[in-house]
């Protein structure tokens, strides 16, 4: 059992939790994610750490409400209780000079961005970041990545806050005109293959941080699959963090549709759920 | 009472087929009383027994068997957990006609004792009637952890604490048992027998600490720092191995610890109540020819599949399944496809998988193993219609753990290199056994490699101080 110690709706879809749990805490790094398990009937949720703080012994983690898990998460409060929160799960990003970082954070994926160019930041590299979001209204953190960042980019695609158009854009124009070491890119899949496919043309090494379905995050079952060049790897052990260019992106889209249908079902089955325990209490 | 004769050994009474298919209950319903102590009875009390020298953990077997002829059921389950701390489960999952049974006197003429099914009436009996065989050791404070809470940590627990010295289980996943919780099915090991062996464990005085990966959460120097003087490392042999065919990350196919694990361990039968959910086609292959086979091929066949096969590239004597795990597949309808081997999946435009192209294979010269070797037969390649796919071809060290041990000695194959009278390690004070230095073997094997552990480390701190 973990305590929730801080909650904050960044927002309306998108929650910060501050978690009481020193163990996770003291040997997190940047890169690294926990398994979350809200209580006896929930399922293992892959999160990756947004923050943590080795002295105090709390790790933050963001999460979008998109399905049942996330949805049930986001109702529990300061002071609540989560059944399990193991970690910290997967391999560190190397922590070391490269020079120029460029750090893309799309979405939810702007939270495991900022742990990233934290930890680069203090290690000496330029951070130039770009963040970018469907719309403002998902869109978090601008304070906390302009602190770790010599230049911050904000884009949405729909234009209702910063510059509109996708953060690949963006990155084009950073390339075009100043010398970059690495890139790395978190967010959505399509984010991260877009990235990928640009960065490529110009052969600027670029890492992605994946993010599949699990179910024991530590190396157990193969759920977490992923061909990276040739070879099949477990994004669980051997991850979460790859070079960019070769994962095979067509084929991990394909498997996040896999439980499409019962995701729906799951969420629909909660909802009415709900709605009948509210009737029950309005009597 | 009914008729209370028997006539030789005894069978097991099971539930019938169109009832088991359709929940996750357990099959065989475990012998009566007077069947048991029928059976016990016919036991010839050997001066020199041999069946003891089949039993991984040495349970004094006519000891155990003569109480229960004459009655006396308390002692009986004492007599057997002196040895083994575990029988529930034993009595269930041991392959004890390769074991003590094998080695029975009356096998030799006619049928061996059932030592297996007298073992579990003991342990259910010990259970459904509460007996209480509880004596707290005393404690000498030595702290042992134990890595891992399958049947090689719990027994090597149990039998640590029974020594005297403090132990705690840390334990990776939310629920204690490893192997015994994820993969063995309901049906065939209720999860209510674990956890009541697992507090057997724990009423010796054992913590028990759940989501705690050793070598993330907490490395082995904060174990050292903690004042943990031995370890035990039983963390299985957890890493599904895959074909490496085209095709094979398509969806719907599952390692069989994916699947075994979304069905036994996070519940995915009783979905959407719980959360986790799994996907069954109506047409599932499983390929391999083992226990984990089995269970997955009869999993499939509760989570509502139509047609089940399993694809095996031997024949069916090579299967190394248990026989009456190969009979019981087979009686709920599934199909053995012998002599093949899958080449390559096959999807469709959602990169769904539809089939498995296989080929053919015909047996040659026994390999290393001892069993002829499987050989393609050139253009025989066919298609297998599959919905879902279930790869059951055994599993690798997990290397989680091993990776932030630098200094710990492995074999070729990737496990630990142990002693294999004590479990010693290259590390002074670092014990292994189970799954993790064997490779996938037996639960019984895994109990009787934690048991002899448990001796050297009680040696081990009884020598340091």
């Amino acid at each position: 059992m973990v305590k929730i110690i801080k909650k904050e709706v960044l927002t309306p879809q998108i929650k910060l939790m501050v978690i009481d749990a020193p163990r996770v805490a003291r040997h997190a790094k940047a890169g690294q994610f926990v398994i979350v398990r809200i209580n006896e009937e929930g399922e293992r949720i892959p999160l990756t750490i947004a923050d943590f703080d080795s002295e105090k012994g709390t790790v933050s983690i963001i999460f979008q409400e998109v399905g049942k898990s996330t949805i049930q998460l986001g109702e529990l409060n300061e002071g609540d209780h989560i059944t399990d929160f193991v970690g910290p799960l997967g391999k560190e990003i190397e922590e070391k000079n490269f020079g120029h970082v460029v750090c893309v954070g799309g979405g939810v994926g702007i939270a495991p961005i900022y742990p990233k160019a934290k930890v680069l930041k203090k290690l000496g590299n330029r951070i130039t970041s770009i963040i970018g979001a469907r719309s403002s209204d998902l869109l978090f953190w601008e304070d906390r990545m302009q602190s770790v960042s010599d230049a911050l980019y904000v884009t949405t695609d729909d234009g209702s806050y910063g510059e509109k158009g996708f953060v690949t854009s963006v990155l084009d124009r950073v390339i075009q005109k100043e010398k970059i070491d690495l890139v790395i890119a978190v967010g959505p899949l399509m984010m991260m293959k877009m990235v990928s496919l640009l960065t490529k043309k110009y052969e600027l090494p670029t890492l992605v941080s994946l993010n599949p379905i699990m179910v024991d995050g530590t190396g157990m079952c193969g759920c977490c699959r992923v061909t990276v060049g040739k070879e099949c790897k477990f994004t669980c052990v051997d991850g979460p963090v790859f070079d960019g260019h070769s994962v095979d992106y067509d084929e991990l889209l394909a498997r996040q549709r896999n439980y499409l249908e019962e995701e729906k079902r799951a969420v629909e089955n909660w909802l009415m759920k709900k709605a009948e325990e509210g009737v029950h209490h309005a009597k | 009472m009914p008729n209370n004769r028997l006539n030789g050994r005894p069978k097991m009474p099971q539930r019938t087929v169109q009832e088991r298919i359709r929940d996750f209950d357990e099959v065989p319903l475990g012998l009566e009383k007077w069947a048991a102590i029928e059976e016990a009875k016919r036991c010839l009390q050997c001066k020199k027994p041999s069946c003891m020298k089949g039993c991984p953990v040495e349970i004094d077997i006519p000891g155990f068997i003569g109480l229960l002829a004459q009655g006396k059921i308390d002692e009986a389950v004492m007599k057997i957990k002196e040895k083994n701390s575990l029988p529930a489960i034993c009595g269930r999952v041991c392959p004890q006609e390769e074991q003590c049974e094998s080695l029975c006197v009356l096998g030799k003429k006619g049928q061996p004792i059932a030592v297996g099914y007298l073992e579990r009436f003991l342990a259910d009996y010990e259970r459904e009637q509460g007996i209480d065989l509880q004596k707290m050791p005393t404690q000498n404070g030595k702290k042992v952890a134990i890595i891992g809470s399958g049947p090689a940590g719990l027994t090597c627990a149990g039998d640590c604490a029974k020594m005297g010295h403090k132990v705690t289980i840390f334990e990776a996943l939310h629920s204690a048992g490893g192997v015994l919780i994820y993969g063995i099915p309901e049906f065939r090991l209720p999860k209510a027998i674990v956890a009541q062996e697992v507090d057997y464990v724990k009423s010796l005085g054992v913590e028990l600490e759940l989501s705690v990966v050793v070598g993330k959460t907490l490395t082995f120097d904060d174990l050292l720092q903690d004042g943990f003087k031995a370890f035990f490392i039983g963390t299985g042999a957890g890493l599904p191995h895959f074909m490496n065919l085209p095709g094979e990350n398509l969806n719907g196919i599952y390692s069989a610890n994916e699947f075994l694990t979304r069905s036994n361990l996070m519940k995915a039968f009783r979905f959407p109540e719980y959360d986790t959910p799994t996907k069954v086609g109506r047409r599932v292959s499983v390929i391999g020819g083992g226990n984990v086979a089995m269970d997955s091929a009869r999993t499939a066949l509760r989570l509502g599949a139509e047609e089940v096969c399993l694809v095996y590239r031997r024949t069916k004597k090579e299967m190394p399944a248990r026989i009456e795990e190969i009979e019981r597949a087979e009686e709920e309808g599934i199909n053995c496809i012998i002599l093949t081997n899958p080449v390559r999946f096959v999807g469709n435009e959602n990169k769904w998988v539809t089939g498995i192209e296989c080929i053919q294979m015909e047996l040659g010269e026994p390999d290393e193993s001892g069993r002829r070797r499987p050989i393609p037969v050139p253009g025989s390649e066919f298609v297998i219609p599959a919905d879902t796919v279930v790869v059951a071809i055994g599993q690798g060290p997990n290397p989680l753990l091993l990776e932030t041990l630098p200094e710990l000695k492995l074999n070729k194959r990737g496990y630990i290199e142990a002693n294999e009278v004590t479990g010693a390690t290259s590390i002074p004070g670092v014990y292994a056994g189970g799954d993790i230095v064997t490779g996938a073997a037996t639960v019984i094997s895994a109990m009787g490699a934690g048991k002899k552990a448990a001796r050297a480390i009680d040696d081990y701190l009884k020598n340091k101080s």
